[in-house]
């Protein structure tokens, strides 16, 4: 169907199709770059709309602790197929590998047009702020995405630099270990970057157990993502995880939730806050909305018969990633809205680098599902299998 | 031993020139679009002190102005400093805390971090630093008053020995029954160097209430001194578990050969002979 405008590039065997959606992706992401670039020379002044009310915006919000927890599936499936080797997931390791890999690239990025002094980036790997979360942030994000560079490494090697692939494979356990172990620090550290703003974050999100929450929820979101992913993945790529794989990662990531849920509830009545949530009010709105159709009811849809059927996990897909956006937003916007005095909405120049972001990672998966072996990838069957399967 | 100022708002009369003295010292702009003084006076990169002006009650139930000098209140345990992750900002001996740009990376973290909502950014700059009261520190290391104490003609502000200052705060509020029975910014927060007695309820000036005495980093440290030994425990966890649930694939594969060895045993015999024969 599509064959008539699809086109493809080839040179020196990299191989780019080129589709109106990828045409489209091209023109957001450049006109980011443009945007991303006037950031960094003229300032925040001229693109957006932070001040001194809101120094933290959609950038921080959306590309870094959202985008750190979308990302999440890469650590929680290595968990679960290299760790637990629970081999029936192989399949999808690969996959939710390269979108975690992409995720903290873009994060980084993200995080560097975001701080003023961007030439100074480097800073804290020499001046140790130690007695601060943001430090350990810092360095774990910077270790973590190292080590998934070195994890990919063992894929690239398939391709290019043949002779390297037995070390990367061999180095591969150890990598996988420390590629959890940092996951898990920073995923609730950026929960506990605010732990000391206890007098601005609403109480209904600030609470002693912000890094757990950040951290459990990191977790479920893996393999939700990994269910909308391959829906995409499936339709652009022809590339479909038996159903029987998905069921099984919703479970498991749906008696997260279960756990979550509960734990915030406790967490609420142990705090004497839990009225707080039916006020009526913004904040209690958008708590109940996050709760509700972010946690219940995907955790309603995982163990009812829709876990079984595709559409049913899309919809658990959906909801529990959107469930998480909403708690990163909850916690950076809505529960900051009744302590700062002034107003604050992202500018269009914000949208479109976040968007811009979002369309640059679409297109490097792209371009890598394309020329590496992510789909096919099972370790049992010899290699000319894999070969055979990627041409046909 | 840690240096303070004592300021007692009932002397204020809102003249400014704690402010102005404040510009000429760090050589900073005036701010055309924000004043530095009066109702809508605002803390911002080029104003790092301001004196607001409230309409109150006073005691007789009298309509009163009252003058607020607003700056950086030098905790005795900043948030702002413990949240720099590359020690941009960093309290020195005489309880001034200090900020290092060079150091900085303009992540705004302390903005987020301040309970008094004190470091500013400089948004109209293409490099943007934090800025925020210094306490004149190199004014204090030479044992002299910061610029707006000295220059203050009405005597409001005292600067000594925080612990001497905080006894002659008490004394006074005992002593006068016009003050009101506190000294804001002896529990704030963990205590900071500067202090104030007033005889409006310190709300009503703008002063941020319900701060609480527990020192804001302690929340953060609380959480970081498990990290080390999370990140150990969770290490070794993580290799166990990979050697155990690897060892048992392994064992159910073996088990699973042996039995399918079993069903084709025969088989296996069957081909020795057709070899010897």
């Amino acid at each position: 169907m599509q064959t008539t405008s699809m086109k493809r590039l080839e040179l020196f065997g990299w191989k780019f199709t080129i589709t109106p959606a990828r045409k489209i992706l091209t023109i957001i992401a450049a006109l980011s770059i443009g945007a991303m670039a006037i950031r960094l020379i003229t300032g925040f002044s001229l693109l957006t709309n932070l001040n001194d009310d809101w120094p933290w915006g959609l950038w921080i919000a959306f590309d870094v602790l959202t985008g750190v927890a979308l990302a999440g599936g890469g650590y929680s499936t290595a968990l679960i197929v290299h760790i637990l080797h629970r081999d029936k997931y192989h399949p999808v390791a690969r996959g939710a590998l390269l979108t975690s890999l992409l995720g903290y690239i873009l994060v980084m990025a993200g995080l560097f047009l975001d701080i003023g002094q961007w030439f100074n980036f480097w800073r804290p790997f020499v001046s140790w702020g130690h007695a601060s979360v943001l430090f350990e942030v810092f360095w774990c994000i910077s270790i973590y995405t190292t080590i998934q560079v070195l994890e990919f490494g063992e894929i690239v090697t398939e391709k290019i630099g043949l002779r390297l692939h037995r070390f990367f494979k061999k180095i591969l356990p150890v990598l996988m270990i420390i590629g959890v172990v940092f996951p898990t620090l920073h995923q609730s550290s950026l929960g506990a970057l605010f732990l000391i703003a206890v007098h601005k974050v609403y109480p209904l999100w600030w609470t002693e157990y912000l890094p757990v929450f950040f951290l459990m929820s990191s977790f479920f979101i893996g393999p939700a993502m990994v269910c909308v992913e391959s829906a995409l993945a499936g339709k652009f790529f022809g590339h479909k995880v038996s159903l029987n794989v998905l069921t099984g990662l919703a479970r498991i990531s749906g008696r997260m939730m279960v756990l979550y849920l509960g734990l915030k509830i406790y967490d609420l009545i142990e705090r004497g806050q839990w009225q707080l949530a039916f006020l009526g009010n913004l904040e209690g709105n958008m708590f109940l909305l996050e709760m509700i159709a972010g946690v219940a009811l995907p955790i309603g849809i995982v163990f009812s018969r829709y876990g079984k059927t595709r559409k049913g996990l899309l919809v658990y897909g959906v909801l529990t990633s959107g469930g998480v956006i909403l708690n990163r937003m909850n916690t950076v916007f809505t529960s900051m809205v009744s302590y700062s005095s002034g107003a604050y909405f992202p500018s269009i120049w914000e949208f479109i680098v976040s968007i811009g972001l979002i369309a640059i990672g679409c297109l490097l998966y792209s371009f890598i599902v394309e020329n590496f072996n992510i789909f096919d990838h099972h370790p049992s069957q010899p290699k000319d299998e894999n070969t055979k399967n990627l041409s046909a | 031993m840690s240096k303070g100022v004592l300021v007692d708002i009932t002397k204020c009369i809102g003249c400014g020139s704690c402010t102005v003295a404040c510009k000429m010292w760090n050589k900073l702009e005036y701010d055309q679009n924000v004043s530095s003084i009066g109702e809508t006076a605002k803390l911002n990169d080029k104003n790092w002190t301001v004196v607001t002006r409230t309409s109150a009650q006073d005691s007789k139930g009298q309509a009163v102005w009252r003058f607020a000098k607003q700056q950086c209140m030098h905790c005795l345990e900043p948030a702002c400093a413990s949240a720099c992750f590359s020690r941009a900002l960093q309290r020195n001996a005489d309880g001034a805390v200090e900020y290092y740009p060079d150091l900085c990376v303009g992540c705004r973290y302390c903005m987020i971090a301040c309970p008094f909502d004190v470091p500013k950014y400089e948004w109209s700059k293409a490099a943007p630093l934090i800025t925020k009261c210094q306490l004149c520190s190199t004014r204090v290391a030479k044992g002299e008053a910061p610029a707006c104490v000295a220059v203050c003609p009405t005597g409001v502000m005292k600067f000594g020995d925080r612990q001497e200052l905080l006894q002659e705060a008490h004394q006074l509020i005992r002593r006068e029954d016009l003050y009101l029975k506190t000294v804001y910014g002896e529990k704030e927060v963990g205590g900071t160097c500067w202090l104030y007695i007033s005889d409006i309820p310190f709300d009503q000036l703008g002063f941020k209430s319900g701060l609480g005495s527990v020192a804001l980093p302690s929340y953060t440290h609380s959480f970081l001194k498990n990290v080390p030994i999370i990140a150990l425990g969770w290490g070794v966890l993580l290799t166990g578990m990979s050697f155990y649930a690897r060892r048992r694939n392994e064992l159910a594969k073996a088990r699973q050969e042996r039995l399918a060895g079993k069903n084709g045993e025969g088989d296996a015999d069957a081909d020795d002979f057709d070899e010897e024969a």
